[in-house]
């Protein structure tokens, strides 16, 4: 194409805008009496609060002493921390095996680290996740290689948490998807099925499914028959979290303008390459936010775990806070775990951020 | 496919008779009977709300009759979902607002029927998508996102789509109605250089020049009938029914 010709005419410069420090202040904070008076009450608040935490974190504080050390000092304890790393992230498994864990969790935050790029997302993606599972799967449990079998029971701390949460959430999204299209189907009885599972599984809290699930659904089993807990509590994660990406993917669906339908269908596209290839692309991005929402809420969930004795990472936490030597520090402790959680689901969104921004194709 | 027998072109490519249609209890279209042979151009004009989408949905299923019979290309159009997609295969559609696929380049919307449709292999579709966006003078935006051209590129876009799918008509519902006015030539000259290659069309348009340029058969609309048709000449100068003279007293 020619690139236009530039008309002979003036063209002036824009008005120069107030800069500096001092205008940045007047305008942003004392710009109306109000205002003003916030700022100055919050300064105040600040000057009451600050001064002390950074004093009782960091100046009082002892890093890296034994527990009877920390007895002497005003300070934070952050002591608790290193003394007791080993527990409160991997719980009980197994002495001498720590490596199997952790080298799974560093498998798993490559992958995922890798996947990052859309240009990546192919066949070969699809088999490294594949192989990547399998050994995953093998270095957790084990009996291979001389490498002593841990049976789930021992699985626990950050390594559990991940599990569950991963799998939840890779599980759960294409079941609240499919539920999704099922709520919106022409057919009156998986529309109704759709329809009641999802109303229920909304209606209970977390909590009760993982009840049932270890409390109730045991006693249908016929007699003798177990199932591994681990994977009940997960299986109850899953068909939680399903029922809310469900919904959130049904607002997704009905934003598509009609015009992608009657596109597609013209075209002469059947219903299961249209909703692939048209609808759920564009209809799936749209809701990337609120489903990260969804999924970030599901990663802090696995917490409730504990109450049918699974030892996820808080619940190690509170383990290692019930030894005698360590029971005053629960505030270290909680800061330190609540910095974890934090780094986690600011990693999970910035993720999702970097997701949509892939996706993104100029409209 | 069809490419391999030869054509029975002395039979309608479109035939509907007596057909009706109710939205509720809104009867919308009244006794429609049309029948277009290969190679026709038809414009189909008349007021806003008469029922011209509609009746053009009709011919490819975007919207279902109740009563009459319509068959395409030798398919009679029912509820059996293969002779729907049959019939969409072979028809082709342009809609007013383009509705191009937002997530898909220009290229990716124009392989998209061929390949998943037609079952084309990729690089086959893709030099085909690249002939077509030549044809409609585009094949330098081919990687481009639809949010990224301009209305009139996006509507030339569209065609091309339709056309990747070789389709034995082409429906156009309004295609220059969303249209800038500097945007609406370089729309229209694609269409009439379709035209001139032989494409059979059914166009919904106040375009009168292209009408008087192209059409072989004018067709007039009101409250959901077919008032009159006749070739543009006479159409234009001859009207014979008052409401097509009103019709062109109010856009001419
Ligand atoms: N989905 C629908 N449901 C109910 N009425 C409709 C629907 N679509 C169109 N109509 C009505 O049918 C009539 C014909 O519409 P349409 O075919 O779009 O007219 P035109 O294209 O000639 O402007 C109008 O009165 C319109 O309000
Ligand atoms: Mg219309």
């Amino acid at each position: 194409m020619n690139t236009p010709q530039q008309p002979s005419r003036a063209y002036l410069a824009a008005p120069i805008r107030k800069i500096g420090a001092l205008a940045w202040f007047k305008d942003n904070l004392f710009n109306t009496w109000y205002n003003s008076l916030l700022t100055v009450l919050t300064l105040v608040g600040l000057w009451f609060i600050v001064p002390p935490f950074l004093k009782w974190a960091f100046i009082d504080s002892l890093w890296y002493s034994s527990a009877e050390a920390c007895r002497d000092i005003e300070g934070a304890c952050w002591s608790i921390v290193p003394n007791n790393i080993k527990f409160i992230i991997l719980g009980f498994f197994p002495e001498g095996q720590e490596w199997r864990p952790i080298l799974a969790m560093i498998m798993l935050l490559s992958l995922v680290f890798y996947s990052k790029e859309r240009t990546r997302w192919n066949k070969r993606l699809g088999w490294f996740w594949a192989i990547g599972l399998i050994i995953m799967g093998s270095l957790m449990y084990g009996g291979l290689f001389g490498m002593p079998v841990v049976e789930t029971a021992q699985w626990s701390g950050l390594p559990l948490t991940m599990m569950l949460s991963f799998f939840g959430m890779v599980a759960a999204y294409p079941l609240g998807v499919l539920l999704a299209l099922g709520r919106r189907s022409k057919m009156p009885a998986i529309k109704t099925l759709c329809v009641v599972y999802i109303e229920m599984i909304r209606g209970v809290p977390l909590i009760s499914l993982l009840f049932m699930s270890s409390i109730l659904f045991p006693l249908f089993l016929p007699d003798g028959m177990t199932i591994d807990k681990v994977l009940r509590a997960q299986v109850a994660i899953i068909l939680f979290t399903a029922a809310y990406i469900a919904e959130v993917v049904r607002g997704g669906l009905q934003a598509m303008p009609r015009g992608q339908y009657e596109a597609a269908d013209s075209l002469g596209l059947n219903y299961r390459q249209t909703m692939r290839l048209i609808i759920l692309p564009q209809a799936l991005k749209i809701v990337i936010p609120p489903t990260v929402g969804i999924l970030l809420s599901a990663f802090k969930d696995t917490s409730l775990v504990v109450i049918i004795a699974l030892y996820d990472v808080l619940k190690t936490t509170k383990v290692t806070l019930s030894n005698p030597k360590w029971t005053g520090y629960s505030t270290e402790a909680y800061i330190f775990l609540a910095v974890l959680y934090f780094i986690c689901c600011y990693a999970m969104s910035s993720y999702s951020r970097r997701l949509e921004k892939e996706l993104h194709t100029g409209h | 496919m069809t490419d391999t027998q030869p054509k029975d072109t002395t039979e309608s490519i479109i035939k509907i008779t007596g057909m009706h249609k109710w939205y509720g209890d809104f009867h919308v279209l009244s006794d429609i009977n049309l029948e277009v042979q290969h190679g026709e151009r038809i414009v189909i004009c008349g007021p806003s709300g008469s029922g011209k989408s509609t009746m053009i949905r009709c011919i490819n299923r975007l919207e279902e009759h109740q009563q009459g019979q319509i068959i395409v290309n030798g398919t009679e159009l029912t509820n059996d979902i293969k002779n729907i997609e049959k019939v969409r295969a072979e028809v082709g559609m342009v809609f007013q607002h383009f509705n191009l696929f937002p997530h898909l380049s220009i290229i990716e919307n124009l392989t998209l029927g061929p390949i998943w449709v037609r079952k084309t292999p990729k690089k086959e579709a893709e030099e085909l998508a690249m002939e077509y966006l030549e044809k409609v003078h585009i094949a330098e935006q081919a990687k481009k996102y639809p949010g990224q051209l301009s209305g009139g590129q996006q509507q030339r876009v569209a065609i091309a789509r339709s056309l990747c799918m070789k389709p034995e008509v082409m429906l156009f519902d309004e295609p220059t109605s969303a249209l800038d006015p500097e945007m609406i030539k370089e729309v229209l000259d694609v269409m009439i250089e379709l035209a001139e290659e032989g494409m059979t069309m059914l166009v919904v348009t106040h375009e009168m020049g292209f009408a008087e340029k192209v059409a072989d058969r004018v067709m007039f609309m009101d409250y959901g009938e077919i008032v009159e048709q006749n070739t543009p000449k006479e159409f234009f100068d001859n009207p014979q029914h008052d409401r097509t003279k009103l019709f062109l007293s109010q856009i001419l």
